[in-house]
């Protein structure tokens, strides 16, 4: 029988790490994902799969404490939301530069500073670009639904210690929120140490006799070697680019208009494109599923098919940047977004379609 | 008889009577002539031979002069960002309990930039060892002024002086982390005379045994010289450490197991 339940986004996600055989939580709260440390405390984990869950001291501490577990293979992650995530960036970079892998869920609120509290997109650049300091990217990928939250645990997991990099969830508050069905999956049993040894033999456990001290770090003060450090952490983000794209595509076979949106945006945009449908404006909807890497290439292929793009994030305009350098020219990107924690609505959406593109092409024409 | 002082006569098992810790690499220290940093080591990494514990143990090394300590240190190790070791061996720690987890910090990074860091690691009563060199400055960026400078004490950012009405007051960090309900020993040492050095290793020894035991975080101050930074010879340093460091950061326990 299948086991359905209706859960939190911030609750589906813990549920989900628990049972990809996750090893190790570090957190700190603060809202909209206190949900996270909150069910991993109540359900004790550490009972169910020997899952270790402690609250750190501050989302700095929580990092690096992701960190060190990392650096023994094991599968550790932590989770916050805006501000908890930009005191992150130092932990982050440093992980970034030690390969090591590790799950990271950012629950965006508006910003900046302090901000508030309601779901915003507006940490793409951070989290798309590189928010630490060097050149570096993570994987990210980007729920648009509680069933989402769920899977991208295990998922994120995958993909970690396949290429030895940060996968972040980018979730926003309204995904962490809301409440849905989930249909969860079997438990993944956690890697012995044994199996980590093998598996990871770079992991730090312990040196026996029969290798060479392991050693997790970052620093190489020699130029030429810093080099080949980087341009090998180049080559494996060229190859998740090459292998690694996750997108949906809805209702863009016969699309004349594409929104390109992501998470709760992609939500507003599927009903919007009903909306519009009803009147007769065919446009459909590309959904980046990972944000790093970016699904450059179908939009480009759409760019050719369509009469124009827009691209809604509740932001002021950041993934509209990669939108655009896909679309490379040859079609008309515009953006529209909310902000401040504000969610479009899905008319409100249709209309800025509507004005952007049609009402202009329209423009002169005596039937209209 | 002059045949029997070649090195290869003197040489002979039956004549030994020390040699180096296999724990320590063949790799050239990068410290100071003079420096305590190298004895600290050896004795770190002593114990963790005489013990058995080289196969189990995993080490964490800072952002200072020590940053390159797991180029010495011939066991598994993680360079922590600066400040963050105590964080980076609790996630260590947490997920693998029987293993022997240390940090080996100088004061800029435990007292300064790693105050929440080391102050939370010991109130949980994290079941580490840590390794606290403090001699009063930033010696790797240059001789800066630490939280442990003393008043009055010349640095490169404390140029005429630290001047406690504008810059603070020294830090008595291991004092402040022996009232915390998660340490269990907590002791101030240094490494400058022979019987020093043996008191050192004979704190490193229990430091690293309560954490066998499961007894929570044992704290080990060591108080050293940075002659570079002080701008003294080595010798000169450890008079002026003698003189100035040890009347306000006085040898000896500070918090024994009751």
């Amino acid at each position: 029988m299948k086991d359905i339940r209706l859960m939190k986004g911030n609750e589906a996600i813990a549920e989900g790490v628990i049972r990809a055989g996750c090893d190790g939580y570090f957190g700190y709260p603060i809202t909209p994902q206190s949900e996270v440390l909150e069910y991993l405390m109540m359900n004790k984990p550490e009972e169910r799969t020997g899952m270790i869950v402690l609250q750190a001291e501050s989302e700095i501490a929580s990092i690096h404490m992701v960190y060190g577990g990392a650096g023994c293979g094991k599968r550790v992650m932590t989770s916050s939301s805006s501000p908890g995530i930009s005191l992150m960036q130092e932990g982050i970079s440093f992980l970034a530069g030690t390969e090591l892998p590790c799950l990271l869920l950012n629950v965006v609120r508006g910003g900046p500073g302090l901000g508030t509290i309601q779901p915003s997109q507006s940490d793409y650049f951070q989290a798309v670009k590189g928010g630490g300091h060097g050149d570096y990217k993570m994987i990210v990928l980007a729920p648009a639904s509680v069933q989402e939250m769920y899977d991208f645990a295990k998922l994120g997991f995958e993909l970690a210690f396949k290429h030895r990099i940060q996968v972040m969830v980018l979730s926003d508050g309204a995904i962490g929120q809301m409440m849905e069905k989930v249909e969860l999956d079997e438990q993944v049993p956690r890697l012995t140490d044994e199996e980590i040894a093998i598996k990871y033999p770079w992991a730090t456990l312990g040196k026996p006799t029969t290798r060479e001290r392991n050693i997790i770090t970052s620093l190489d003060l020699d130029p030429v070697k810093q080099e080949k450090i980087n341009i090998h952490l180049q080559e494996k983000f060229r190859h998740i680019e090459q292998t690694e794209v996750r997108f949906e595509s809805f209702m863009c076979e016969d699309a004349e208009y594409l929104f390109v949106a992501y998470g709760s945006s992609a939500r507003v945009c599927q009903k919007a494109i009903q909306l519009g449908r009803a009147k007769g404006i065919k446009v459909g909807l590309l959904r980046p599923i990972t944000l790093f890497p970016y699904p450059t290439q179908e939009i480009a292929r759409l760019s050719k098919q369509v009469k124009g793009i827009l691209s809604v994030e509740m932001s002021a305009g950041q993934m509209v940047e990669d939108v655009r350098l896909a679309a490379n020219g040859a079609v008309p990107v515009e953006h529209y977004g909310r902000l401040g924690g504000i969610i479009p609505a899905p008319d409100e959406v249709l209309n800025v379609l509507e004005e952007k593109f049609i009402a202009k092409n329209n423009h002169g024409r005596s039937a209209n | 008889m002059e045949d029997q002082l070649t090195k290869e006569f003197i040489c002979q098992p039956e004549n030994l009577v020390y040699e180096r810790t296999h724990l320590l690499t063949e790799n050239a220290l990068s410290y100071c002539p003079g420096c305590g940093h190298g004895t600290a080591h050896r004795l770190l990494m002593e114990v963790i031979e005489e013990m058995g514990l080289q196969e189990n143990t995993i080490g964490v090394a800072p952002v200072g002069c020590s940053v390159l300590a797991y180029d010495f240190m011939n066991i598994d190790m993680q360079q922590a960002a600066h400040g963050r070791a105590p964080a980076v061996a609790t996630g260590i720690k947490r997920l693998f309990p029987n293993k022997t987890v240390f940090t080996y910090q100088g004061d800029g990074d435990l007292a300064a930039i790693g105050t929440g860091e080391t102050i939370h690691a010991c109130n949980r009563g994290e079941n580490i060892t840590v390794i606290f060199v403090n001699n009063g400055i930033y010696g790797m960026t240059g001789g800066q002024m630490a939280p442990t400078t003393l008043p009055g004490m010349k640095t490169a950012t404390s140029p005429f002086g630290r001047d406690t009405k504008s810059m603070g007051y020294p830090l008595k960090i291991t004092e402040l982390v022996a009232q915390l309900g998660g340490t269990y020993y907590v002791t101030r040492q240094s490494v400058h005379t022979p019987a020093n050095v043996r008191k050192a290793k004979k704190a490193i020894e229990k430091a690293i045994s309560y954490q066998k035991l499961d007894k929570g975080l044992c704290f080990v101050e060591i108080v050293s010289n940075c002659n570079s930074g002080w701008k003294m010879t080595p010798l000169d340093s450890n008079v002026w450490m003698e003189e100035n460091m040890f009347p306000f950061y006085p040898l000896g326990d500070i918090k024994v197991p009751k």
